[in-house]
């Protein structure tokens, strides 16, 4: 099998180191940290991997250009994406993370505030369970029912049309969504043992 | 349903692991990263890395300790020690932390929470807090300064949480490396004034004293150091033991769900009959 060309998108916030080594450990060795144009543009898959506050993350990829360069990976090139926590996040219309703020807006939603019963504590952190509602991808090698490592204190809102996975944490939220090339997750496949390799698997073996 | 944690605090002095005792005797134990390994290894849910030798020297954060650390960790790890700024988070960050540990700069610069919960968010930085008993009341200790500050525990995680960390970790000086059960008393009081997640640590010595501290506080996470270092198996035998009582993730290879335990948590050997069985079976290792 040819080795496809991984590129996790640099935009100077977020674990980026461990989401290379948990990708390194599967065998892709042409998998590098960068955020250059020419980079993004040639790679065979994206990840967009995500630790830091929404309106931290949508400004330092504004400052760096990365906005275009990804919405011409993306929406023109077609490159498979999958983001990560805030990184699945900034796909939104907007979010309401400290004030309102404007996302890439390429997978309609919204970003809000956990609401939950009393005695959840925000943010949501640590293993839950999640219900994949569609096993095409992401979650082709996992099990039906796996645990994943979540950390968060927002959540996306979208049509159900998106929504390839859940979880439950007093209510519903939603742990997985899709449009086309265009993936994400809330929690940390990087940082959830064999579960989140199974995932990445997944999504590298989609790459045709 | 999200699971309760098993966490493994390493505490490293001078790049090296330790066991530490009531904050004041240090026991060597070993290399870091094969401790993160290890854990790692043996199904742990989160790693929590602090380095109490870099605010003492007023040093930078040990970056190659936590990136040599990380290479083989898939599993959260928390990073402590040195932090003074926003750039050291992100450099940090750049060598495998998932979040920030924060406790001198808590103490002495409070705004700095503000500022670095607001650029990381919330759920990226945990407040630690070292609580030291003083007749019946509970305060927050400053172990650089090796002293018991004029702060209430319970006022000082509400005013942390309001300054926007997303987890607590508390730390028993008193039942530091005691290994008699967590200061469940301690744990109330810290679950109780705040609505964020709150991890303990300080007292583990056996299995039986994490099903207590989950059963009876609402602790999120149950920390330990010591404990993991030195017995056989360690997070592997626990889980065994305290899902039979509570939901927690245990998944590794090995389950040990059918055997048997001494009253102390160590693994007993199984009946020969049913070991020759096990002879000749194959277990299949999965390729991911």
């Amino acid at each position: 099998m040819n080795q496809p060309s991984i590129i996790i998108v640099d935009y100077g916030i977020g674990n980026t180191f461990s989401v290379e080594n948990a990708i390194q450990h599967l065998g892709y060795r042409r998998c590098k940290i960068s955020n250059m144009q020419s980079d993004i543009l040639n790679a065979d898959a994206l990840i967009l991997p995500g630790v830091g506050s929404f309106e931290a993350c949508i400004n330092n990829l504004r400052e760096n250009q990365l906005d275009s360069i990804l919405n011409e990976a993306v929406l023109v090139r077609c490159l498979p994406i999958l983001g990560i926590c805030v990184g699945m996040q900034i796909m939104a219309s907007s979010s309401e993370e400290n004030g309102t703020h404007i996302g890439l807006d390429w997978i309609p939603g919204k970003v809000k505030k956990l609401t939950l019963p009393k005695n959840y504590s925000v943010p949501h952190v640590g293993w839950n369970d999640v219900l994949p509602l569609n096993r095409d991808v992401l979650f082709s090698r996992t099990s039906e029912y796996p645990n994943f490592y979540f950390d968060h204190s927002y959540h996306y809102e979208c049509d159900s049309t998106f929504v390839v996975a859940e979880c439950d944490y007093g209510g519903p939220i939603v742990a997985a969504i899709q449009r086309e090339n265009i993936y994400g997750v809330q929690f940390h496949p990087e940082k959830s043992q064999n579960n989140g390799l199974r995932l990445f698997r997944g999504f590298f073996n989609s790459i045709s | 349903m999200l699971k309760k944690r098993i966490v493994a605090k390493i505490v490293v002095r001078n790049g090296l692991v330790v066991q530490s005792i009531n904050f004041n005797r240090y026991l060597p134990v070993g290399s870091p990263a094969i401790a993160v390994e290890f854990l790692n290894d043996w199904g742990v849910d989160e790693i929590i890395l602090l380095d109490i030798t870099a605010s003492k020297a007023a040093k930078s954060p040990d970056y190659s300790l936590l990136r040599e650390a990380s290479l083989r960790c898939r599993v959260p790890l928390t990073f402590g020690g040195g932090i003074r700024c926003t750039d050291d988070i992100l450099e940090l960050m750049q060598c495998g932390a998932d979040k920030i540990s924060l406790n001198q700069v808590a103490l002495h610069n409070p705004l700095f929470i503000e500022e670095a919960t607001k650029m990381f968010g919330s759920q990226c930085i945990v407040a630690s807090i070292d609580a030291i008993k003083i007749d019946t009341n509970y305060q927050v200790y400053d172990y650089l300064h090796r002293k018991v500050c004029n702060i209430s525990v319970s006022d000082y995680a509400r005013q942390l949480q309001d300054l926007g960390v997303g987890e607590i970790l508390i730390n028993s000086v008193d039942r530091d490396g005691a290994q008699s059960g967590f200061d469940t008393d301690l744990i109330n009081t810290v679950c109780s004034n705040v609505n964020i997640p709150v991890i303990c640590s300080g007292g583990a010595g056996k299995p039986q004293h994490f099903i207590e501290v989950i059963e009876t506080t609402q602790v999120s996470g149950v920390a330990a150091a010591n404990y993991f270092h030195f017995t056989e198996h360690s997070v592997t035998t626990t889980k065994a033991i305290v899902c039979k009582h509570n939901e927690l993730r245990h998944e590794t290879y090995a389950k040990y769900a059918s055997n048997l335990f001494d009253k102390l948590g160590r693994l007993l050997k199984k009946d020969d009959s049913m070991l020759e069985e096990l002879l000749y079976q194959q277990i299949e290792k999965e390729i991911i």
